[in-house]
């Protein structure tokens, strides 16, 4: 390791944060909610790739690729529901979005 | 020199992190995070992982922010005027709780401090036969996975 774990450690933590921040302060607006989701799994994955350098195994690195592959179905289709939302109420506060059921 | 090279791309990540939750215009929101994933690219290089530093670029900076850049210009979003930031009412409990999660992490972290062992990886042949040998299930998994999300988000884009 080039600098102490625990130093990492900390950097991902403070992403965390600041990613849990973002989704808790920018609850109205769900683009920035989603934007906060992804910082927070990429600290997610800055923690699995400091341990793989760590241990000198390759797991924690096969498994950031797997929180990339995962996140990009998640993407995916979270951005096909804030489309189809705003094709129907042509607004991207979730706020709006308090019933179920056709309108 | 790796290790100074790490505290500045982590000083890059964190400001660049906190411009993009903190700006009002959407579309700056995204070019802040592609800033802060590229420095998250350099820190998994000094890491000793370069494929996953290379996937992440690619990616993450390349396909993931470009497809929200893609969402924001379709829909019109990129008003700052209409929507505004969050009132200071709901910044103060957010960082509340986002303080009290660092504090619990660092407290966490600081159990580690001390130990440095030396760790060499081994090369991308390893790491392609791990991932395709130990973790072929997994693989599956994950393609199943990849599959769905493509027929859910034709299914929810469809016109009708």
């Amino acid at each position: 390791m080039i600098v102490p774990f625990e130093h990492v450690i900390a950097l991902a933590g403070i992403i965390f944060s600041l990613g849990l921040v973002c989704v808790l302060a920018w609850r109205s607006n769900i683009i920035m909610l989603l934007i906060g989701m992804e910082i927070m799994l990429n600290s997610a994955m800055l923690v699995f790739v400091a341990g793989s350098a760590r241990w000198g195994g390759l797991d924690g690195q096969l498994f950031a690729l797997m929180i990339m592959a995962m996140t990009s179905a998640e993407v995916s289709l979270a951005l096909a529901l804030v489309v189809y939302l705003h094709r129907r109420r042509s607004t991207v506060d979730v706020d709006e979005f308090r019933e179920l059921g056709e309108p | 020199m790796a290790a100074t090279l790490f505290y500045i791309l982590a000083t890059v990540m964190v400001i660049a992190t906190i411009l993009a939750i903190t700006g009002r215009h959407p579309v700056h929101a995204i070019v802040y995070l592609v800033t802060s994933f590229f420095a998250l690219a350099g820190i998994f290089y000094l890491l000793l992982a370069p494929l996953v530093a290379m996937f992440e670029v690619i990616i993450y900076a390349g396909a993931v922010m470009v497809l929200f850049m893609f969402v924001i210009m379709m829909l019109d979003l990129g008003h700052p005027e209409r929507g505004g930031r969050p009132a200071l009412g709901q910044w103060l409990p957010a960082l509340l709780l986002g303080a009290t999660v660092l504090a619990t992490i660092s407290y966490a972290a600081a159990g580690f401090a001390g130990d440095k062992l030396p760790a060499m990886l081994p090369g991308v042949k390893e790491f392609a036969v791990t991932l395709f040998s130990r973790y072929g299930v997994a693989i599956e998994v994950i393609s199943l996975q990849l599959l769905f999300a493509v027929v859910g988000a034709l299914y929810l884009g469809r016109r009708r």
